[in-house]
């Protein structure tokens, strides 16, 4: 369990994804990707942890991430093959409708 | 946070694709990142506390953007039109700090900031200098990564201002994170698509068109000084997709098209505005001249990271189609707020929150809005809403009408108007080109309402005959006392229309 602050980056233990925090929950959650907990962007890479197969629906670059209650939003930096969930729920990509350029 | 975030995740998807041009010289996101890197390195000193460009649109505009991010030092774009005595004054502001600009003032200022109150002004760079250091083979990256601390200072954009001393808008680095996460897809542009950018980097749009894309991927062409003639020739030559420019610009682009039936630019999917006023007779012919063009009007402000609301292409195409006059009038809307923006209009006295119809100012909430001037603090209220003192009102539809800026409304008795609804009726007339509504000092009204009024070339109206116009359309009181006829209207060079001169003008006539 971990409180997060938004302008966070952390990335996978388990596979190639990387994240930024763009909002985050304002209590102690656990941030999983692959079904692995998120370290931060700077430790060393993990070696041998392999991705939970309930846990495996990919991350893609640019994608934002977000839960059902909303309170937290994370942006893919990186795509890997591990899926985001907070406190075991799978997070899904948030639907944006899009919008003309306008600058 | 922090810009420099989205130009990596560019080169790790595209890094290759050219990101800036301009002319035939080219920066792609790995060449871009590069420069940004070296020159946040030479801008660690441990003394350089801002980084200043006074210069126009080159390759060294976005190298200073991202490299001024990675260091974690505030990016200060200054308007290159203001005189030496008005930018010292923003000069004393960022120190200590680096200014870089073209080589006439790179000469002009480095002598004059070495002796004077500017002392401690780091250095004085040349654009070419700043271009050849960054861009070297040898040049070497900061080794320390970019803060993500989403409170860090991006860039300080001083705003014009109708009174006092220009103030420094303060955008960190979460309202344009924040922004571009909103508005833009990461790599929706196709590797062909180009948008040519002529808005000078000190506005507010300059900026924000950097950040989006970067982040969409698509190619930014540079226009460093705009006339339509160049505008239509290098849209042709690059094949440009997109485009946006301040109405003024639209209004010669469409002037120098001439009785041409068609601009003659199928490339050309979208072009955008915003900035000022976009007069409607503008806008339709812009509509008929890029009959294959999406058009968007976007709304927005320094204070809030650029854009706040959007006129899309499918509510430009219905309201130019209809012929119910409520849905047509939306062609001078600015449409409806982003969906990542909350948007009231209030009262001005009570604060109540009005409906459609009613006409107050308007308050916006958001991530991306900033509302904080250096020196001054956060303007927002306790829960976070921004008084953008932009008054206008929201139509049932849920579109938005700018009646021009609280600070320009006359108070004529104990009545307040706003100078855009007169403004609106006069350019109705046709002889009618251009017209200016202000206050000027009245004895027994405290202000009387004085027009000043540009005729079409071959247009003539009388004084009474005018009168008579708006008489008949609105309430008396409206009806302006005093009108003169100008050759034009003094606007500043990104399409602003500069009352002040005006009111200034009109009192000194008496």
């Amino acid at each position: 369990m971990a409180v997060y602050k938004a302008g966070m980056r952390l990335k996978s233990a388990v596979c190639s994804s990387q994240i930024m925090l763009v909002v985050a929950p304002a209590r102690d959650v656990q941030l999983t990707c692959g079904g692995a907990a998120v370290v931060e962007l700077s430790a060393p890479d993990a070696s041998g942890g392999a991705i939970d197969p309930a846990h495996k629906q990919g991350t893609q670059m640019g994608k934002r991430y977000t839960n059902e209650a909303g309170d937290i939003e994370i942006l893919c930096t990186k795509p890997g093959e591990g899926g985001l969930a907070v406190d075991g729920e799978i997070l899904s990509v948030k639907g944006a409708k899009p919008l003309p350029s306008s600058d | 946070m922090n810009l420099m975030m989205i130009l990596e995740m560019a080169v790790s998807a595209m890094g290759d694709r050219v990101a800036f041009q301009n002319g035939d010289d080219r920066l792609t996101y790995q060449q871009l990142y590069d420069a940004a890197g070296a020159l946040a390195a030479s801008l660690d000193d441990g003394r350089t506390k801002h980084l200043a460009m006074l210069d126009i649109s080159t390759l060294a505009l976005p190298i200073g953007v991202f490299g001024a991010s990675w260091a974690g030092v505030p990016f200060a774009p200054l308007n290159y039109r203001l005189t030496d005595p008005e930018l010292d004054a923003l000069i004393a502001q960022l120190n200590p700090g680096r200014l870089v600009t073209d080589g006439e003032r790179a000469a002009r200022l480095g002598a004059r900031l070495a002796t004077s109150d500017g002392g401690d002004f780091v250095a004085v760079d040349t654009r070419e200098a700043l271009l050849a250091t960054t861009r070297a083979a040898d040049a070497k990256p900061r080794e320390a990564p970019w803060s993500m601390d989403p409170d860090d200072t991006a860039i300080l954009l001083f705003t014009s201002g109708t009174t006092g001393a220009p103030k420094a808008a303060v955008l960190r680095q979460k309202h344009l994170v924040s922004y571009v996460l909103g508005t833009v897809e990461f790599m929706s542009a196709d590797e062909r698509d180009a948008s040519l950018t002529c808005v000078p980097p000190y506005h507010v749009a300059g900026m924000a068109a950097i950040a989006s894309s970067v982040y969409s991927g698509r190619r930014v062409v540079q226009l460093p000084s705009f006339s339509p003639e160049t505008w239509l020739e290098t849209a042709r030559r690059e094949q440009v997709t997109h485009a946006f420019v301040v109405p003024t610009m639209m209004s010669r682009i469409v002037d120098a098209l001439g009785d041409a039936k068609d601009a003659g630019l199928p490339s050309l999917r979208a072009i955008s505005y915003g900035g000022g006023k976009m007069p409607l007779s503008v806008i339709e012919k812009a509509m008929r001249l890029f009959p294959n063009t999406d058009f968007t009007n976007a709304y927005g402000l320094t204070e809030t990271s650029s854009t706040i609301a959007l006129l899309g292409p499918q509510d430009h195409r219905d309201a130019f189609a209809s012929s119910d006059e409520k849905i047509r009038k939306r062609l001078v809307s600015v449409g409806q707020p982003l969906p990542t923006i909350e948007l009231e209009v209030r009262d001005g006295e009570s604060g109540r929150a009005l409906s459609a119809g009613e006409h107050g100012l308007i308050f916006v909430r958001g991530e991306q809005v900033s509302g904080e001037y250096r020196g001054k603090g956060s303007q927002l209220d306790a829960e976070g809403w921004f008084n953008t003192r932009d008054g206008g009102y929201l139509d049932e539809g849920g579109f938005l009408f700018l009646e021009g800026r609280m600070d320009d409304v006359i108070v004529r008795g104990a009545e307040n108007m706003s100078p855009g609804e007169i403004e609106d009726v006069l350019l109705t007339h046709e002889a009618v080109l251009d017209a200016c509504v202000v206050g000027v000092p009245d004895e027994q009204w405290g202000e009387a309402v004085a027009a000043v009024v540009v005729l079409s070339p071959k247009g003539q109206a009388t004084v009474a005959e005018l009168q008579q116009w708006v008489k008949d359309r609105l309430r008396s009181s409206r009806t302006p006392e005093r009108i003169e006829f100008w050759p034009e209207l003094p606007y500043n060079e990104t399409g602003k229309l500069l009352r002040r001169k005006v009111r200034e003008a009109l009192r000194d006539d008496g």
